[in-house]
């Protein structure tokens, strides 16, 4: 899979509160969560982001609680791909989980410019390319099974094909 | 030992961390607040059974009794499910406890198995040589229709305990020492082995105490290596047979870690967070409101115990309002029969049916703006029990006992004595 896409830059420590806030839960819709997306750090965020943008962060992104709502909220802006310098263990299980692709990558992207880059990412090996300067950086490949839960558009999905004898 | 745990339930001869593996799952969990979410995708699936009904456990606990109309919904949810797919382990009001709790007493949990529960206090099942650790909803929706989950390999961080425990210490200090030493990420993504001469001659309920925690340091799982302390405990509460998996002897660790604990003072964790930790003696003079002896950290009987010997015979603090809530229908019942209640009660403290309640701001003791609490749970991050500005500090059974007695925070020596 390659995605490109604008960037958005956050910064390190993320919660699930500050990406979806607790008072927008009564909904699992996609879409209505996706407009308050993380409206409380970045009030004009849900306004700005497009389909197939880029979400960069620094490290532990989703950290807090296990909420799904979260993934939910960014898969619903649109949001083709997270890349952080490292996740939360569940946000990271529930991305999966839910088909949102993300990445982990080491290298500090922070210096790009917000609302301007453009980035390229290759989800098997992991490679990402800044367009405009060809710079490369390199994040840990996505496994084969990930990538079969992404293509299936997540778990539930995947769940199904298996029920149906399909995998 | 999760490596080989992991392996063993992939089918494989061994795995590395890093690998992804789909595992087999020996028991999943849900509660009043997670199930409800999961039953709903595994609507979806269009199944009329689930993978196997003795190995789904199901405890309403967080909201219950339902403390309004929104939980009655949600617990009826569960209950519902639990009649129409003939789930065994359901556990209504009257014969539940808090779910971390419950299921290690009832025998649900055995060395070797795998465990996967929609809470992220899971964790506390490797207390008893279990891999066990805390999913998403649609984990447990499609572990309930296929029996499954898929787990990134961790690597291990070893620690290592040395020295015999000073009176009045015990398993949530050596737990909170080791957050406040690695922080709420250190141990992010990877298993916890805790060992050394101080685990070697802990409790079962001290170790449960510890594996609960290693989440609050970011951890997959945290756990403690059979021995003769776990198949003592679980003599008469499992009848089915089970293989207990150890750490090789030369295992690789990603880190080691060793703390000499034989003259540890007890540990506070003070807000916003279970890794701003200090000794006791750094928390003397703080005022209370509140104090909370229960939840899946700190509400089995030995911290009862720990509690009641440390109040028996004195009073609560005017100022202070005691809330004592065991965590199962059994510990409360052994804690009658020890005359323990009693001793909550007659220094005026308030005894309520097993809850989650106050532990997540649910209900029973939230706090008002501007108030402090000391309690023996496990997270004290803003707002967690009530009021955005009201404070939690967290502390073992036995300092929040003396503090309830004294007003502030106190060393139990200073109540004692
Ligand atoms: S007692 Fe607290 S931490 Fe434990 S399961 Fe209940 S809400 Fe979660």
């Amino acid at each position: 899979m390659i995605f490109e896409g604008k960037i958005w830059i956050f910064g390190d420590n993320i919660d699930t509160d500050a990406i979806i806030a607790a008072r927008y839960l009564s909904t699992v819709d996609p879409q209505e969560l996706a407009k308050h997306l993380m409206e409380d750090i970045r009030p004009d965020f849900p306004g700005l982001v497009k389909k197939g943008d880029i979400i960069v962060a620094g490290s532990n992104f989703g950290c807090g609680s296990s909420r799904e709502h979260a993934p939910l909220a960014i898969k619903g802006a649109g949001v083709s791909c997270v890349i952080a310098r490292s996740f939360a263990r569940i946000f990271y299980r529930n991305s999966i989980n839910i088909g949102l692709p993300i990445l982990e990558c080491p290298d500090d992207l922070t210096g790009l410019v917000d609302g301007k880059d453009v980035l390229q990412v290759n989800l098997e090996q992991g490679l990402i390319t800044h367009a405009a300067s060809s710079r490369t950086f390199k994040a840990a490949p996505f496994p084969p099974f990930m990538q079969d839960l992404i293509n299936r558009g997540g778990l539930v999905e995947y769940v199904m094909s298996r029920l149906q004898g399909q995998v | 030992m999760v490596e080989k745990i992991l392996a063993a339930k992939a089918g494989k001869e061994n795995v590395s961390p890093g690998d992804l593996v789909n595992v087999e799952v020996d028991l999943a969990l849900g509660n009043d607040i997670t199930a409800p979410v999961a039953i709903k995708e595994f609507e979806r699936f269009g199944l009329d059974k689930v993978f196997d009904p003795e190995k789904i456990v199901l405890v309403p606990d967080h909201f219950t009794p339902n403390k309004d109309i929104a939980a009655a919904e949600q617990a009826m949810v569960l209950r519902n499910f639990a009649r129409d797919y003939g789930i065994k382990h359901y556990y209504e009001v009257g014969r539940m406890g808090i779910e971390h709790a419950l299921l290690p007493e009832q025998g649900l949990v055995r060395p070797g198995m795998v465990i996967i529960g929609a809470d992220s206090h899971t964790c506390t099942y490797g207390a008893i040589g279990a891999f066990a650790t805390g999913v998403g909803s649609t984990d447990l929706a499609a572990a309930m229709a296929i029996g499954e989950a898929w787990f990134r390999v961790p690597s291990t961080m070893r620690f290592i305990y040395e020295g015999e425990l000073p009176r009045w210490i015990g398993g949530k200090d050596l737990v909170l020492l080791t957050i406040g030493k690695i922080g709420v990420d250190g141990a992010r993504y990877r298993a916890m082995e805790f060992c050394g001469p101080a685990i070697e001659n802990l409790s079962m309920d001290g170790r449960l105490t510890m594996a609960n925690m290693a989440i609050e340091a970011g951890g997959k799982c945290g756990y403690v290596q059979p021995d003769e302390i776990t198949f003592k405990y679980l003599e008469g509460r499992v009848n089915q047979p089970y293989q207990a998996v150890y750490s090789d002897r030369d295992a690789t660790y990603e880190e080691t870690y060793t703390f000499d604990v034989s003259e540890l003072e007890p540990q506070i964790a003070f807000p916003p967070s279970p890794d701003n930790v200090r000794p006791v003696s750094e928390a003397s003079g703080i005022e209370l409101q509140q104090v909370v002896i229960g939840s899946c950290t700190n509400g089995r009987i030995e911290d009862l115990r720990e509690a009641a010997a440390v109040i028996k015979g004195r009073k609560v603090h005017p100022g202070v309002r005691l809330l004592v809530i065991p965590a199962t229908q059994q510990i409360y019942r052994q804690a009658m029969d020890e005359g323990l209640l009693a001793a909550f009660i007659d220094a005026e403290a308030a005894v309520s049916t097993p809850t989650c309640g106050p532990c997540l701001g649910g209900h029973m003791g939230i706090l008002a703006s501007g108030e402090k609490a000391l309690a023996t749970t496990n997270r004290n991050f803003v707002g967690r029990m009530g009021h955005p500005e009201s404070e939690v500090y967290l502390s073992g059974p036995a300092v929040a006992a003396a503090s309830a007695v004294a007003g502030r925070i106190v060393h139990p020596g200073e109540v004692i004595s």
